[in-house]
C-alpha cells in the first residue's frame, strides 16, 4: 500500500501522518508513507485544501483532518 | 451497538445536550450571584465581588454561545467545500463576483496554510484574481469566535459592525486589485497551470448525509473551542479585572479619539503580530478598559487577524513581491478608514 500526505507543512499535516502511522501500527499493516510538500507535487492531485490524504493513487479526504476511524476504514478498503 | 441503537443513542445524547444547555444558559446570572454572594460570601459593592461575579457570569457564558456559533458554522461549512466555491465564483464579473467571493469567503471552510493550493484552483479555474482576493480576505477577516466573543463582551452593535465593516473590506479591496490589472504580478508558472479541472477532484466529493453534517459541526466545537478556550478565559478574566477594579485612563492619551495617528500605528503594529481571533481579544478588552477608541482598537485587531505575515510568506510561492505589497497596502488603507469612521461616529 502507498499511501501520501499532502500538505505544505501546517499543524494539521503532522497531526494527520502522525494518525496515520498510528492506525498502521495498530493494524500491522506494512505500507509506505511519503510525505508531499511541495505546492506542484499537491496540486498533481488536484485538491485546493491541505491536508490531503492519497491511497494508493486516490485521494480519500482533503481539507479536513479525518478522524483515527475514518483513517482505519480508508486502509483498510485498500488492502483488501 | 447495532446501528440504530447508536442512532437513538445519538439522538437522545443530542436532545439533552441541547436541553441541558439552554438550562445552563438561562441559570447563569442566578448561578453568578448564588456562587459570588452566597458561596463565597463576599460583600456586594466591592471591586472583588463585581470582577468575581463577572467572570462567573461572562465564561460559562461567553464559551457556551462560542460552542453553539462554532457548531452551528460547522455546519453551514459542510455544505461549502472550497470546490463548490470555486464553481459558483468561475467566471464572474467583477462587483458581483467580489461580493459573493466576500459572503462565500466567511461560510467556506478555510486555514490559511491551505492559501496557496486554493489561490491556485480558483485562479486557473477562471475566478478573476479581484474576485479571489475578495475571497482570501473574507475568509481569515471575518472570523466565528472573534464574532462571538465581541458579541458576548461588547454587545451585538460591536460584532455586527465588525462583521459588516469586515466584508466591505474584502469586497472592496478585492475590487480594486482586480481594477489595477495585476496578473503581471502573479508567478507566470500558475497562469501556466490553466487547463480545465473539471471531473477530477468534483467528481470525486463524496455524497454527506446529515449525520456526517452533525459530525462536522461536534468535530469543529472539539477542534475550535478545544484550541481557544484558554485565550477566551483569559481574556473575559483580563474584563473582569477591568470591570471590578477602576480603569486608569491610561491609553486614552495614546489610542484615544483625538490622537490622529493612532488608526495607522495599530495597523502598522497589528501586519506583523500574528495571533488567532480568540488571542487577541484579551488584548482588545484591556486597550478597550484602558480608554482606547474603539475604532483603533479594531483596526488593530482587524490588521492583526487580517492581514498576517506569515500568510504573505506563504502567498509569495504564488505572488510577486509588489502584488503582496499593494494587496497589504489596499486591505491596510480599508482598515483605517474603518478605524477612523467609527472613531467619527461613536
Amino acid at each position: 500500500m502507498e499511501i501520501k500526505i499532502l500538505g505544505m507543512g501546517c499543524p494539521n499535516c503532522k497531526e494527520l501522518e502522525r494518525r496515520v502511522r498510528k492506525v498502521l501500527d495498530e493494524m500491522g499493516v506494512a505500507a509506505s508513507v511519503e510525505k508531499a510538500t511541495d505546492i506542484k507535487k499537491i496540486l498533481e492531485f488536484k485538491i485546493m485544501s491541505t491536508p490531503g490524504l492519497v491511497v494508493d493513487g486516490r485521494v480519500v479526504s482533503s481539507g479536513r483532518l479525518p478522524s483515527p476511524d475514518e483513517i482505519k476504514d480508508w486502509l483498510r478498503g485498500a488492502a483488501a | 451497538m447495532s446501528p440504530s441503537s447508536r442512532g437513538i443513542l445519538r439522538l437522545v445524547l443530542t436532545l439533552g445536550g441541547a436541553a441541558a444547555w439552554i438550562l445552563i444558559y438561562l441559570n447563569l446570572h442566578a448561578f453568578s450571584l448564588w456562587f459570588t454572594y452566597r458561596l463565597l460570601g463576599l460583600a456586594e459593592g466591592r471591586h472583588l465581588s463585581s470582577a468575581v461575579e463577572f467572570f462567573v457570569f461572562e465564561a460559562p457564558k461567553v464559551l457556551l454561545l462560542l460552542a453553539v456559533v462554532v457548531f452551528g458554522v460547522g455546519i453551514v461549512r459542510s455544505f461549502f467545500t472550497p470546490e463548490h466555491t470555486r464553481r459558483l465564483l468561475a467566471g464572474r464579473r467583477e462587483a458581483v463576483g467580489n461580493g459573493l467571493a466576500s459572503l462565500l469567503g466567511v461560510v467556506t471552510p478555510f486555514c490559511s496554510c491551505s492559501a496557496v493550493p486554493l489561490f491556485i484552483g480558483f485562479v486557473t479555474s477562471g475566478v478573476p484574481l479581484g474576485v479571489t482576493f475578495s475571497f482570501l480576505i473574507s475568509a481569515p477577516m471575518v472570523n466565528e469566535v472573534a464574532l462571538v466573543l465581541l458579541f458576548g463582551l461588547f454587545g451585538w452593535k460591536v460584532a455586527a459592525l465588525y462583521a459588516g465593516t469586515g466584508l466591505l473590506i474584502a469586497f472592496f479591496a478585492g475590487w480594486v486589485i482586480g481594477r489595477l490589472r495585476l496578473e503581471r504580478w502573479v508567478e507566470p508558472w500558475v497562469l501556466e497551470l490553466t487547463q480545465p479541472r473539471e471531473g477530477s477532484a468534483d467528481e470525486r466529493e463524496p455524497r454527506i448525509i446529515w449525520k456526517d453534517r452533525v459530525r462536522f459541526g461536534l468535530d469543529a466545537v472539539k477542534d475550535i473551542v478545544g484550541r481557544v478556550w484558554p485565550f477566551v478565559l483569559g481574556g473575559i478574566a483580563v474584563g473582569a479585572a477591568i470591570h471590578g477594579y477602576v480603569p486608569q485612563n491610561f491609553m486614552a492619551s495614546i489610542m484615544g479619539r483625538s490622537a490622529w495617528w493612532a488608526v495607522p500605528l495599530a495597523v502598522l503594529f497589528g501586519i506583523p503580530m500574528y495571533s488567532n481571533a480568540a488571542g487577541i481579544i484579551p488584548i482588545v478588552q484591556a486597550l478597550l478598559g484602558k480608554g482606547a477608541a474603539l475604532g483603533t482598537v479594531l483596526a488593530f485587531m482587524m490588521s492583526v487577524i487580517g492581514l498576517s505575515f506569515p500568510e504573505m510568506v506563504i502567498l509569495r510561492k504564488v505572488l510577486k513581491v509588489p502584488l503582496l505589497v499593494v494587496f497589504a497596502s489596499v486591505v491596510g488603507i480599508g482598515i483605517m478608514i474603518v478605524g477612523y469612521i467609527f472613531n467619527a461616529v461613536l
